[in-house]
């Protein structure tokens, strides 16, 4: 089947099998190696892209259901060479270690904080991001991170990280 | 240090990030060659049964299937079978394990046939219409069942499930629990963990078959362990393979084995002379990458009347699965010195036998036998606190060896390098906010609160840095323990340092940079870090057991004190001065007395490469390579208190407060320490309160996927707090470093446990099991007011 859709900005036009998943799509056809795939049950959340701008997971969607719709991946966050703000802000928190769940948490993450412009606290991101799985980093500094680009985006000031941190 | 810390001991960010942070990062399911051919692994779908007939004819009729095989098929292409590289003691039943299995299935996915295929659509389909005959025989799950007579045999040949027992005495064990006026003795069941890594296992092989070159992209812990184990088990020359790790993502002791597919893969790249490529299901991941844990402990303490402990005697039954892989029968033997924690004694016994089971192998998780033995003694000596009448602090601080800076003896038999634990017991106690705590806990027990809150301590030690290989020799592990740098100075000052260990996040390109960087003088931005490559770094042990910065640190801190040396003679050349008469500092020379005369570093190594004014006989170039072999274990210890609150009417756990304070020694890179300590402690707590993998009485897995086997998510468990206690350095390096990747998953679960059992204490509660689920509580809580209701 024809698809058309725009991914990351540019439009592409692909023969796509019926039961191919978004997801190879992104990483066969596209070659876009970003989005990973961590599991076969659409737990861990490791695939999650953007469509239309709300988070999906890519494992879950077929690659003709994308068909008109605009797509965002990790390779489109970071612009003209500046890292987007939660790609910063997992550097500088500390919020990836293997970096395998990383891309799909940033496109949570991006998702969750534009559906909460009145801003996020400790548990909204705790469970905001259940459906994104990470094995490395026990996820606080992921918090630290999401609430510090929350607050970047939302253009105020960073609010408190969450309790415990180094004594 | 030798020379004036500037990165070492902050938080430079990490220099890993930036490609994995944009989606460049290049796992091994990212790559992708000309002409690619895809494996998928045909599994039983019985824990035991006898394979009959292997028909592959209809998978090899169908589009796209190029070649398919069965265990038989590919009997005559193994040199050796899969690496077991520890045979802990003389008589150890060691079945050999094919990458297939010919005659039996000995678990629920061992491999009985291989399907190769134009794409992995083509070959799952061609794996389908595989016919194999299978018997199906009785399984045996249970390790007590499988020790009793009659219990069917997993390796027939062996007439028993035993694979070994291994015995550790120190001391007159016997005398002193003969004479002991108080002997404490409970019983504890470690559940079996599947470790998880959030990136399956990937290979792919790339055949040259007119140079008969091969190199494989593993997602692996140990490529170069790998490398030697393809070589043993296909006979191919090791200067013909090239295995690569490349960005890895997660291990957890998981990718610490060298697996039937690696070797199946190259067999059939071999053969077909085609590029094959393997990625793992997280279904298969469940079923075929190994376990971890899974042990049933007798616990008995020695101790006199005030509580102190006088003798340990422990008797472990450690489930060895249905093979043995690489270290499976050594993993509970790491833990094997530490059963007596941070604690004296004069007797020590230590017993474990390894039991075969028709369940998945099971091999190092992260900790690998050193959070058995956490949990056993963080365990048992609450217990013997309740019997004499202390609490939990009084029985530690009674037992606790004296704070040391100098090599002491523990009753386990090792030396310990360095340690403080009141002092690591106190900040904790401090940073918890204790007397608020109890206060509030006795509030809540008077008002008779539905939410019950309980406090839990866990004052662990454990050993890592793995490992002396005279030490590693004298427990029969069959390779060293040693790891290797060579650094390099390009003739315009850039580094490269190359390093045998192997990360999977651990943060080794930096924390390497920054060691190298003030050894050196030379900024951390112009330093670059290799390593994962048998190719490139020739020389390495890779990384697991806590070692990396501990000996592949120490190796890098060694090359560049080597290139110091060289560079010092170069400038006194220069300079023409006597080496005594230079300083340096920051990675300058300087003439004693005439700072103005200098030389950098950097400088010097174009000197070494323009070698046009050399001091005689001096070779030419500015690199140099140190492998280090350590003379001694290190030892970090410390102390966590986790404060649970439990729903007594839903048998709920929550963690409400918990504090980890952990001596590391020496910290290079506070935010990376960090980051590995509240990784490992979510994943402890995750263990005690959620992860168990469990079977039927078949052998059938029924935690079988990621969503009935509960990896815990951001909204299940809490934030922590960190400590880093009195930080002494450790003796046993010269950079005084210890490790930190396993501390959290060592230490945490018995203070969870501990906890839950301190909040149900009112109830008369003093044992439940693990995970601590709301059942589990629900019905302890039952059973503890009268049975059923």
């Amino acid at each position: 089947m024809r698809i058309s859709l725009t991914v990351n900005g540019t439009a592409h036009q692909d023969d796509v099998e019926p039961r191919q998943l978004l997801v190879y799509y992104l990483r066969e056809t596209l070659g876009l190696t970003g989005t990973n795939v961590g599991c076969d049950t659409s737990t861990c959340g490791a695939c999650t892209v953007l469509v239309d701008g709300r988070s999906v997971k890519s494992c879950t969607m077929l690659a003709v259901q994308a068909d008109g719709r605009d797509v965002a991946t990790i390779e489109g966050m970071a612009k003209n060479g500046e890292l987007h703000a939660l790609q910063q802000a997992f550097h500088e928190h500390h919020g990836l270690q293997c970096g395998y769940c990383t891309p799909g948490m940033i496109m949570a993450a991006d998702s969750l904080i534009r559906e909460h412009p009145e801003g996020l606290d400790e548990q909204g991101v705790r469970m905001g991001l259940e459906g994104n799985l990470c094995r490395c980093t026990g996820y606080q500094n992921i918090v630290t991170a999401v609430l510090a680009a929350a607050e970047a985006m939302n253009g105020r000031a960073p609010a408190a990280a969450p309790a415990g941190g180094e004594a | 240090m030798a020379v004036a810390a500037k990165y070492v001991g902050t938080s430079v960010p990490r220099k890993e990030d930036p490609e994995l942070l944009t989606g460049q990062a290049k796992y091994t399911d990212d790559f992708v060659v000309p002409g690619m051919l895809h494996m998928i692994v045909v599994r039983s779908p019985f824990a035991h049964a006898r394979i009959g007939s292997v028909d592959v004819s209809k998978a090899l009729a169908m589009d796209g299937v190029v070649a398919a095989f069965s265990g038989e098929d590919l009997a005559g292409d193994w040199a050796g079978p899969l690496l077991m590289a520890w045979a802990v003691t003389d008589d150890i039943h060691n079945p050999p394990h094919w990458p297939l299995t010919k005659d039996k299935a000995r678990y629920q996915g061992d491999g009985v046939a291989v399907v190769v295929a134009e794409s992995r659509a083509a070959a799952t389909d061609g794996a389908e219409a595989v016919d194999v005959e299978y018997q199906a025989l009785d399984a045996v799950v249970d390790m007590d069942a499988a020790l009793a007579d009659g219990a069917p045999l997993v390796h027939e040949d062996f007439g028993t499930n035993a694979s070994y027992t291994w015995t550790l005495t120190n001391g007159e064990v016997d005398k002193v629990f003969a004479e002991a006026p108080v002997v404490v003795k409970e019983r504890y069941v470690i559940q079996r963990a599947i470790p998880n890594a959030i990136e399956p296992r990937a290979i792919l092989v790339q055949p040259n078959t007119a140079m008969g070159d091969f190199t494989m992209w593993s997602a692996t812990q140990i490529p170069h362990i790998v490398k030697v184990a393809m070589t043993l088990g296909l006979g191919i020359s090791e200067s013909k393979l090239r295995v690569i790790a490349p960005r890895v993502g997660g291990g957890f002791g998981a990718k610490l084995q060298v697996y039937a597919e690696e070797m199946l893969a190259l067999a059939l790249a071999k053969r077909l002379g085609r590029p094959i490529k393997w990625v793992e299901e997280r279904s298969e991941n469940y079923l075929a990458s190994h376990h971890g844990r899974d042990q049933i402990q007798e616990v008995e303490l020695a101790a006199d009347a005030d509580g102190r402990i006088h003798g340990y005697r422990m008797k472990i039954l450690a489930n060895m699965g249905g093979y043995l892989m690489i270290i499976t029968p050594g993993t509970p033997l790491l833990g094997a010195f530490l059963y007596c924690g941070c604690y004296g004694g004069e007797a020590y016994h230590f017993e474990c036998t390894g039991v075969f089971t028709n369940t998945t192998p099971t091999d190092a998780y992260r900790g690998a036998g050193r959070p058995e033995a956490t949990y056993a003694i963080e365990r048992a000596i609450d217990a013997l606190g309740r019997r004499v009448g202390k609490d939990a602090i009084a029985i530690r601080r009674l037992n606790f060896i004296p704070a040391f800076n100098e090599p002491t003896p523990m009753p386990g038999g090792l030396m310990l390098d360095s340690g403080d634990y009141d002092a690591t017991l106190d900040q904790a106690l401090e940073l918890i906010g204790y007397d608020d705590l109890r206060a509030e806990q006795q509030a809540r027990r008077e008002r008779g609160d539905p939410k019950q809150l309980g406090i839990g301590f866990s004052t662990y030690l454990e050993m890592c840095g793995l490992a002396p290989s005279r030490v590693l020799s004298a427990l029969k592990y069959a390779a060293g323990g040693w790891d290797a740098a060579t650094i390099r100075l390009s003739p315009t000052g850039k580094v490269t340092v190359v390093v045998g260990t192997s990360p999977h996040g651990q943060g080794h390109a930096t924390t390497f940079s920054q060691i190298a960087a003030d050894d050196l003088g030379i900024s951390v931005d112009d330093i670059e870090v290799v390593h994962g490559d048998t190719m490139l770094a020739p020389l390495g042990m890779d990384t697991y057991g806590s070692r990396s910065l501990a000996i592949g640190g120490v190796a890098v801190h060694r090359a560049a004190e080597k290139l110091v040396a060289k560079a010092k003679k170069i400038a006194a050349h220069e300079l023409e001065v006597a080496e005594e008469d230079l300083d340096y500092e920051g990675g300058t020379f300087s003439v004693k007395g005439a700072p103005d005369k200098a030389r950098t570093v950097a400088a010097l190594a174009f000197s070494a490469w323009t070698a046009h004014n050399l001091p005689d006989g001096m070779e030419p170039g500015f690199e140099e390579t140190a492998v280090y072999d350590p003379a001694n274990f290190v030892f970090p210890y410390g102390a966590h208190i986790c404060a649970v609150e439990v729903d007594t009417e839903t048998g709920e756990v929550k963690v409400a407060k918990y504090v980890a304070v952990d001596d590391v020694g020496l910290v290079i890179n506070p935010q990376i320490v960090e980051g590995q300590v509240v990784g490992g402690v979510i994943q402890g707590i995750a263990e005690a309160l959620l992860e168990e993998a469990v079977y039927d009485e078949n052998g059938q897995l029924l935690s079988s996927s990621m969503t009935n086997y509960e990896i815990p998510a951001a909204s299940d468990v809490p934030s922590i707090t960190i400590g880093r206690g009195p930080g002494l350095p450790s003796n046993s390096n010269e950079l005084g470093v210890k490790g930190v990747g396993e501390t959290g998953t060592i230490a945490s679960p018995p203070a969870v446990l501990n906890a839950v059992i301190d909040a149900l204490s009112v109830y008369g509660i003093t044992d439940i099991g693990r995970p601590v689920t709301p059942e589990r509580v629900w019905r302890a809580i039952r059973d503890a007011k009268g049975g059923a209701q």
